[in-house]
């Protein structure tokens, strides 16, 4: 039972990752009909805003240290940050210690206005074009985009160290009543689960309960009635774009610190998001959060030793198979609507 | 209107005639080398292969620093390096056997493929003597593997599985580099001594050659202690979070996690690892510690504060104190402005090394090189006395067992060396069983 307990809670976080991601590439696919390829890459930049923030932070100028050699036996250069020259130690370091957090309130206008430009710049001159172009385009912008970032940061992870409060892990196997260490969580992945809670609900009450979500969903549903109402729906589709970029950049900011971020991040989730998107349901924002906790729950459970034992490399391929599964059963995905990629 | 008639007859004739005519470039240039890509001018090329895309780009971009140092020195530029502390005084600055060395490099993405593919346009197209570089065991041993048909040389670069001079050995092939075998025996000891006789250790294991040979290495010197492992779990090279993986270890038993990854993995699994809280457990009564057998600093770089404390071995450091060491990492400090890593050592001391054999020999003639490498004992080079062991062309050296350090100087004090493991050691029989198989074959010139 315990060790059932413990795949869940590990699906739970890359699920949340999954769903954030593929939420995204369904708001895309649904508002603009674009397949968007370098969504991984806008998760991936977001993360890189998180290590930015933590480089700013710690600008620091350089005093000599005689008594100490640096590796060619000359006086150590000392690093001093500035924020904690400036604020003092305890409010300086704070800032440094809490730069994750504070990443995400800088990441949202960074990330919009990326996504705005990524539209506005690119993906707009490919609406009239066929599907694999759309994909073409913008595999390459992800290529172009992890090549930059690779340029600046270099190819090795760069690690964005969660806040000192939040390292650690709890034990759910004392609170649940089993023994000690049978059910560890770390405290900072049950934080990225309640964060992707909150940005999930967010999404979903202002396209519910606002009247541009709700212009934006009925263009969802039928654009073109919707522009001969004379509401200019492509600017709002737009804004959703930037929106879309917005929830992956946070998303990147907030998984900084369970993996170190390198340039490649992007990638290794992007074709799953994909296969979440799909099993979800093209264009279906609750099937979307669906089959990413869904997925990454199975996916956890694949990595199991008893399960790999019974089947070898059952982990790399369950969620294709579960997708294979839900497509031969359900084509449209488990919440598909009609109509969507079918013409 | 004309009529073409192809006859048997015809056929034949013009095929034999078309035939003799195509081999007769061949005939002629087969006679004129003695060997593949024979220098005819004032120069030599080298071909340097190593991961300048892909996850490892990191560390190809420091050994290619290191290579064009040793191309620098080699040809009398700089401040000479460790030719001034190499006992061999064969190399002069003038080049290598009076030729200007010139050299090319490749892109092995981290991909065997790639890396093959990579070799084999700098022997065939820019004529290159002498293959190194890569930063990954099945790299290496692919390249290997071309070279080898090839007929030319190829220096290993950063490779660590035991089957590269190994069950996969091959007689063109040289490794500086130590091997698995050589960090399992220096670290059985230290770890014994550090954590006690009676612990119960749990593997994760890079799922490819040199995650394998690692992994068996460590149960048996572990073991040999008086450990017992609790389990060995293979992990894909793809995987990214290893929380899955990381999970059930406190679950199992164990009291020590031993992390066989390297790279990006091993900057993730420990991560998650301490994420996970690992470190700050008790379990069988005694606190849970977490092993990395093969370390980088580059890689510690990634991991961050993670490292810290954390015991595991490595190749060489800069801040060995040996006159070798010092002089290169002056050369190197000052040339780009910070330390090289052990990469960047290697890779340096492969290219002096083949440079001084080819002298030695007094030819480019890769059974000439060979012969003059097989057997061949030197010092100076940072590593102490070495051997490079005729029976595999594997290097005996002594092996650093180094641990995370807790409060680092700056950004590249990251590690601190705890113990030097004598080569008597870590030296073992050309015939051990995690070494046999395959056989190292005769040397091929090529041509």
């Amino acid at each position: 039972m315990d060790a059932i307990i413990l795949q869940v809670l590990n699906g739970l976080d890359k699920g949340s990752a999954y769903a954030l991601i593929a939420l995204g590439l369904t708001l895309i696919f649904g508002t603009l009909g674009v397949v968007n390829f370098a969504h991984g890459a806008i998760f991936m930049i977001g993360a890189f805003v998180a290590v930015t923030l933590n480089r700013l932070l710690s600008l620091s100028y350089v005093t000599l240290d005689p008594s100490q050699k640096n590796f060619l036996g000359q006086p150590l250069e000392v690093k001093n940050a500035y924020v904690v020259s400036w604020f003092g130690d305890s409010f300086g370091n704070g800032l440094i210690n809490w730069s994750v957090p504070i990443a995400i309130v800088v990441s949202i206008p960074v990330m919009l206005a990326l996504g705005f430009a990524m539209e506005r710049g690119l993906i707009k001159h490919f609406y009239h074009r066929p599907h694999a172009d759309q994909i073409l385009v913008t595999f390459g912008l992800a290529i172009v985009l992890q090549e930059i970032i690779k340029a600046f940061y270099g190819a090795n992870p760069i690690p964005a160290p969660a806040p000192e409060a939040f390292r650690g892990s709890f034990d759910f196997g004392v609170w649940l009543g089993f023994r000690p260490n049978a059910i560890i969580y770390p405290y900072w992945r049950m934080v990225y689960f309640l964060f992707s809670g909150i940005v999930i609900s967010g999404v979903f009450a202002f396209l519910r309960f606002t009247t541009f979500g709700m212009v934006v969903r009925a263009g969802m549903a039928d654009r073109e009635t919707v522009g001969l109402l004379g509401i200019n729906i492509d600017r709002r589709f737009t804004i959703m774009f930037g929106i879309a970029a917005a929830v992956a950049g946070v998303a990147g900011v907030m998984y900084a610190p369970i993996n170190s971020p390198n340039y490649h991040m992007g990638m290794d989730f992007l074709v799953l998001s994909f296969v979440v998107v799909v099993v979800g349901g093209m264009g279906s924002l609750p099937g979307a959060v669906l089959a990413g906790f869904l997925l990454g729950i199975v996916e956890s459970f694949a990595s199991m030793n008893e399960i790999k034992s019974i089947i070898p490399g059952i982990d790399q391929i369950i969620i294709y198979l579960i997708a294979i599964l839900i497509l031969l059963t359900r084509p449209r995905g488990l919440m598909g609507r009609a109509g969507v990629m079918e013409d | 209107m004309s009529k073409s008639i192809l006859t048997r007859r015809g056929l034949l004739k013009t095929g034999a005639i078309a035939g003799a005519g195509l081999a007769m470039p061949l005939v002629f240039s087969k006679g004129a080398a003695a060997y593949t890509n024979e220098p005819k001018g004032g120069s030599v090329t080298l071909g340097f292969n190593v991961p300048q895309s892909g996850p490892y780009a990191d560390e190809g971009g420091d050994e290619l620093r290191a290579y064009k140092l040793a191309v620098e020195h080699l040809n009398g530029g700089g401040d000479g390096g460790m030719l001034n502390t190499f006992s061999s005084k064969a190399l002069k600055g003038n080049g290598i056997l009076g030729k200007k060395v010139q050299f090319v490099t490749g892109d092995t993405q981290t991909k065997s493929d790639a890396a093959r593919a990579s070799a084999k346009s700098m022997i065939e197209k820019d004529g290159a003597i002498m293959i190194t570089g890569g930063s990954s065991s099945g790299v290496a041993i692919a390249t290997q593997g071309l070279c080898q048909d090839a007929g030319v040389i190829f220096m290993a670069g950063l490779t660590h599985s035991n089957d590269t001079t190994g069950k996969d050995k091959k007689a063109n092939g040289f490794r500086h580099f130590f091997n698995a075998y050589m960090s399992a025996a220096a670290l059985g000891p230290v770890l014994s001594s550090a954590y006690g006789k009676d612990r119960k250790f749990y593997m994760l294991t890079a799922d490819y050659t040199w995650g394998w040979t690692q992994a068996a290495s460590m149960k048996a010197f572990l073991e040999h202690e008086g450990w017992t492992m609790v389990k060995d779990v293979r992990t894909p090279l793809a995987t990214t979070d290893f929380s899955s993986y990381i999970a059930p270890v406190l679950n199992s038993g164990a009291d020590v996690l031993i992390l066989n990854h390297y790279g990006g993995n091993m900057v993730n699994s420990l991560t998650n690892a301490v994420n996970f809280g690992l470190r700050d457990k008790t379990v069988n009564g005694k606190n849970f510690e977490i092993v990395v057998p093969l370390y980088s600093r580059l890689m510690a770089k990634g991991a961050g504060a993670n490292v810290k404390g954390i015991l595991g071995s490595t190749n060489w450091h800069w801040s060995l104190q040996d006159a070798g060491t010092k002089a290169f990492v002056k050369s190197f400090g000052t040339k780009y402005g910070f330390p090289p890593s052990q990469a960047a050592h290697t890779v340096y001391c492969q290219t002096l090394l083949y440079a001084d054999a080819c002298e030695r020999a007094g030819t480019f003639n890769p059974c000439g090189v060979g012969e003059a490498l097989q057997g061949f004992q030197f010092d100076g080079l940072g590593n102490g006395p070495v051997l490079y062991r005729a029976a595999d062309h594997q290097c005996f050296k002594d092996v650093l067992v180094v641990r995370g350090k807790e409060n680092p100087s700056s950004e590249f004090d990251l590690l601190e060396v705890v113990q030097k493991t004598p080569v008597d050691k870590v030296t073992y029989k050309p015939d051990n069983p995690f070494f046999k198989g395959g056989a190292l074959g005769q040397c091929n010139p090529g041509a």
